[in-house]
């Protein structure tokens, strides 16, 4: 059987994006709508989380279903999405703030879950919707609106904890780079389990330190060298790297078992689909276990 | 004349076996066709800590756990000391003397003592600790004039997947006790009129709704643990195969109430459970439910609070919370169910509600009403499945509008998957396509007219519910009101004042939001009020006054923790009339 190829225009939708003119999200959304056309996935079969922030806008502008959550919580309710219907698509999405910050929990205990779905987060290292203050990823002394005299917190390395809280896929984009970033993004919606693509997304409004050309003089690609994504402790290592050297690209890979693979109550197929009657065909068994 | 009712406490420290104990017992109760109501009252410590199982057992409806002891077995001499002071006169102790040796000056004179020598009683069959509880109720089953050979069936059902020589052993230890306690305790001249051909069910509130959940065809629950929602995660587990619903634990509360509305959007039938402190954490929540017109039921098992407040005791405490749950106006309900029928009556309707009008629903529990086991007349399986109108596909050029304008608020729902249906869900305020209107697209008009959307189903859902019902003689001296689990006992004092000429009657209200129909028009043609409630500040009763404008004239509140006696309320009533 031949499928048609579907084209990049069906996954766009009427609605101007709300970003600032240069925002690197646009580079995320265009990677999105590639990777699904690539992939063929039709759109109503796709579900788009996301929850409070610039990025967290995205959902509305793809043409597949899309749930515009709260602050922090994309992650949850991508879960729930994928637990009631395995047979979605399932891609979360958001900014450092929201996934790093305020959904922190979440992001750790999705990922110990290798539930599979996939999230996206455009880490530009500064709070934009709020107008500018200072994110879980900005760098320690960075001046910003809340922090005058300079922060005093170090970043959420999140590819970092993400490598060692059982995520199966486990990469990095940048949006000055979109056709690398398109294909990471494809191949993580293709990955079976729990995939995370921490997006490099420069803020031009906000952030007038980390720039596209602040990021231009460092980031390189992980396929130009000999990195295996198999190694976990490799992967670790090349985490830590940030200063002088920003590797982007896949830093790890894994085959494992994933927790929507694993459910006992998912092995007749998607909930969804089951029959609601279930419980009351077993209503009399159920209540003679109480006399 | 042979007394046939019985009020036993068992009393122990965490980990003496009381649950298990008092467990065996309310089967042997209910499979002697007896009605029966046990209460546990307990502290949140795993071992060690003073705790003690009552359970009261008769031929006629129970009502309550009852005030005082008929018959206690205490398996510490702590707990003997602790729980002497509440056994009647002519009652009796039930006690291992091989390890509780009593003080006589400290023994009320009427009380009577029935020690138990478990070394001597089992010197041929083993010597496990906690076949002394096996002992003392096998004895009281004798002294009960029951039938051994039914507390025989219990004890091969409970061991009947574990080990042969387990239940050989316990079968022996049965039939030792049974022979020592007639042979060598007094006759209590007990006749509680069994009748071995009717077994009634026995279950908590909590089992209860979550049989209701399964019957509903709810197929994702989701929960973080906390006393007292805790036992509706571990029931539901345990069926989890059988019911093929997903049962999740997630890391807090907040992930909780976003995966079950995630599963819901997705077209499953999710409900939550948890207690107040982790329903504060679920509030933002319930909003996002509400705005993105996600049908989800919330049950809140309440526990006195405020704060981590008392975990392990029961109040109804948290009206104000559920009713100020989130932020902003949206169309809601809250239900308070009254007994254990009520419970897997609620659920079921609770989950209808949500789906006709795509809602939060959420459902107040408290701890007693959750934790409390109870006997029960058989439940009505055949109610319906109401999942409201739900669009299964879209060929039409036009797009599909999610959040429709119609004349009772509720637009057709669909489904991810569904073709033409693509659409976005969204917290921000939205048109009716679901485009969102916030920040820089904000519009006045598209704004009021969907709050007014939503709203709207405020006044079908009020339509649909039934208005209150007045229990007792309409020209009652008195009207007592009371919500959620404290029907019970009201309606047993009612019974008792009623045997002592004084006329009351009984206005019980089950919806809280929208405010059930028709307490304005009973209220205003009572004599006179009370209202009772567990907890500080009459929420009921200030909810009462806010809606209908009506003062209830007399209160009594509660809020040691303790579920209410009748005697409480008969003694207030008496104070009045």
């Amino acid at each position: 059987m031949v499928v048609e190829p579907i084209k990049i225009e069906e996954y766009k939708t009427e609605t101007t994006p709300t970003w600032c003119p240069g925002c690197g999200d646009f580079a995320v959304l265009r990677g999105i709508h590639t990777a699904l056309a690539r992939l063929k996935i039709k759109s109503e079969h796709v579900v788009i989380s996301s929850g409070i922030g610039c990025s967290s806008n995205l959902p509305g502008f793809v043409n597949a279903y899309g749930f515009h959550g709260l602050h922090g919580r994309s992650l949850p309710i991508a879960n729930g999405i994928k637990l009631a219907n395995t047979d979605l698509t399932v891609i979360a999405t958001g900014g450092d703030g929201d996934g790093y910050g305020i959904g922190l929990g979440h992001f750790i205990h999705s990922m110990r879950r290798n539930i599979n779905i996939t999230y996206i987060v455009m880490n530009n290292q500064i709070y934009g919707l709020t107008t500018g203050q200072a994110s879980p990823t900005s760098e320690r002394g960075m001046l910003t609106k809340s922090t005058p005299s300079g922060l005093l917190e170090v970043p959420v390395n999140p590819i970092a904890l993400a490598l060692i809280s059982g995520a199966t896929y486990v990469s990095r984009g940048f949006s000055g780079n979109a056709d690398h970033l398109s294909t990471i993004i494809e191949n993580a919606l293709s990955h079976k389990g729990f995939s995370l693509v921490d997006v490099l997304s420069p803020c031009v409004t906000y952030n007038k330190i980390q720039t596209y050309q602040w990021f231009r003089d460092r980031v390189y690609t992980l396929e130009d060298e000999e990195h295996d994504t198999n190694d976990l402790k490799q992967a670790l290592s090349k985490s830590y790297e940030w200063e002088s050297k920003i590797p982007i690209g896949v830093f790890y890979k894994a085959d494992k078992p994933t927790y929507d693979g694993d459910e006992p109550a998912l092995q007749d197929g998607p909930l969804v689909n089951q029959p609601l009657d279930t419980g009351k065909n077993i209503a009399k068994q159920l209540l003679d276990e109480f006399t | 004349m042979p007394k046939n009712e019985v009020v036993l406490r068992v009393g122990g420290a965490a980990g003496d076996g009381i649950a298990s104990t008092g467990e065996s017992f309310a089967k042997i109760c209910s499979r002697s066709g007896l009605h029966l109501l046990a209460y546990n009252s307990y502290q949140s410590v795993i071992r060690g800590g003073f705790i003690y199982l009552q359970l009261r057992a008769g031929r006629e409806k129970i009502y309550s756990h009852g005030n005082k002891v008929d018959f206690l077995i205490a398996l510490n001499p702590l707990e003997f000391q602790r729980n002497i002071v509440d056994v009647v006169p002519g009652g009796a102790v039930l006690y291992n003397s091989d390890k509780i040796k009593p003080d006589p000056d400290t023994i009320p004179n009427d009380v009577i003592l029935c020690p138990l020598p478990v070394n001597e009683i089992l010197k041929d069959i083993g010597r496990n600790p906690i076949l002394q509880n096996t002992v003392a109720l096998s004895s009281l089953v004798q002294l009960l004039n029951l039938d051994v050979d039914v507390m025989n069936g219990v004890i091969r059902d409970y061991f009947g997947k574990k080990k042969q020589s387990v239940m050989d052993v316990n079968l022996k230890v049965i039939k030792a006790g049974y022979e020592y306690a007639k042979s060598n305790l007094p006759d209590f001249d007990y006749d509680l009129n069994p009748d071995y051909n009717i077994k009634r069910p026995v279950l908590t509130g909590n089992q209860a709704l979550g049989f209701g959940s399964i019957i509903a065809g709810c197929k994702f629950y989701c929960a973080y643990p906390m006393t007292p929602a805790s036992s509706i995660l571990h029931y539901l587990i345990a069926q989890s195969k059988k019911s093929g619903m997903v049962v999740k634990q997630a890391e807090d509360e907040i992930s909780v109430i976003n995966m079950a509305i995630g599963s819901s959007f997705a077209g499953v039938r999710s409900m939550v459970g948890t207690s107040g402190g982790g329903f504060a954490l679920m509030t933002e929540a319930i909003g996002l439910a509400g705005q993105t017109e996600t049908p989800i039921v919330v049950i809140n098992s309440m526990r006195g609070g405020p704060s981590t407040g008392l975990p392990t005791k029961t109040e109804q405490g948290d009206l104000f919370q559920a009713i100020g749950a989130s932020q902003g106006d949206f169309p809601k309900v809250i239900i308070a169910p009254s007994t254990i029928e009520d419970c897997y009556y609620s659920i079921i309707e609770s989950f209808n509600l949500a789906d006709q009008f795509q809602i939060p629903v959420m459902v107040l529990s408290d701890l007693f009403l959750s934790e409390h086991m109870e006997s029960i007349e058989d439940l009505d399986f055949n109610s319906t499945i109401e999942r409201g109108e739900i669009v299964t596909s879209n060929d039409s050029d036009k797009l599909y509008k999610r959040f429709k304008y119609t004349d009772n608020g509720v637009s057709p729902r669909a489904f991810p998957g569904t073709s033409g249906t693509v659409f976005q869900a969204s917290s921000d305020e939205h048109d009716d396509y679901g485009n969102i209107i916030s920040d820089v697209f904000t519009d006045s008009e598209t704004r009021i007219k969907i709050m007014l959307k939503r709203m709207r189903k405020m006044k079908f859902i009020e339509e649909q519910l039934p208005p209150v019902k007045l229990e007792g003689p309409v020209d009652a001296d008195l009207t007592i009101v009371s919500w959620g689990s404290t029907y019970n006992v009201v309606h047993e004092a009612i019974q008792i004042l009623q045997n002592n000429s004084k006329n009351v009657n009984h206005l019980h209200i089950k919806y809280l939001i929208p405010l059930q129909k028709g307490i304005k028009e009973i209220l205003s043609n009572s004599k006179d009020t009370l209202i009772v409630e567990a907890n500080y500040s009459g929420q009921l009763s200030k909810l009462i006054s806010m809606e209908t404008g009506f003062q209830i004239n007399h209160t009594l509140f509660k809020y040691d923790g303790e579920p209410f006696y009748p005697e409480q309320i008969i003694d207030k009533v008496e104070d009045l009339i």
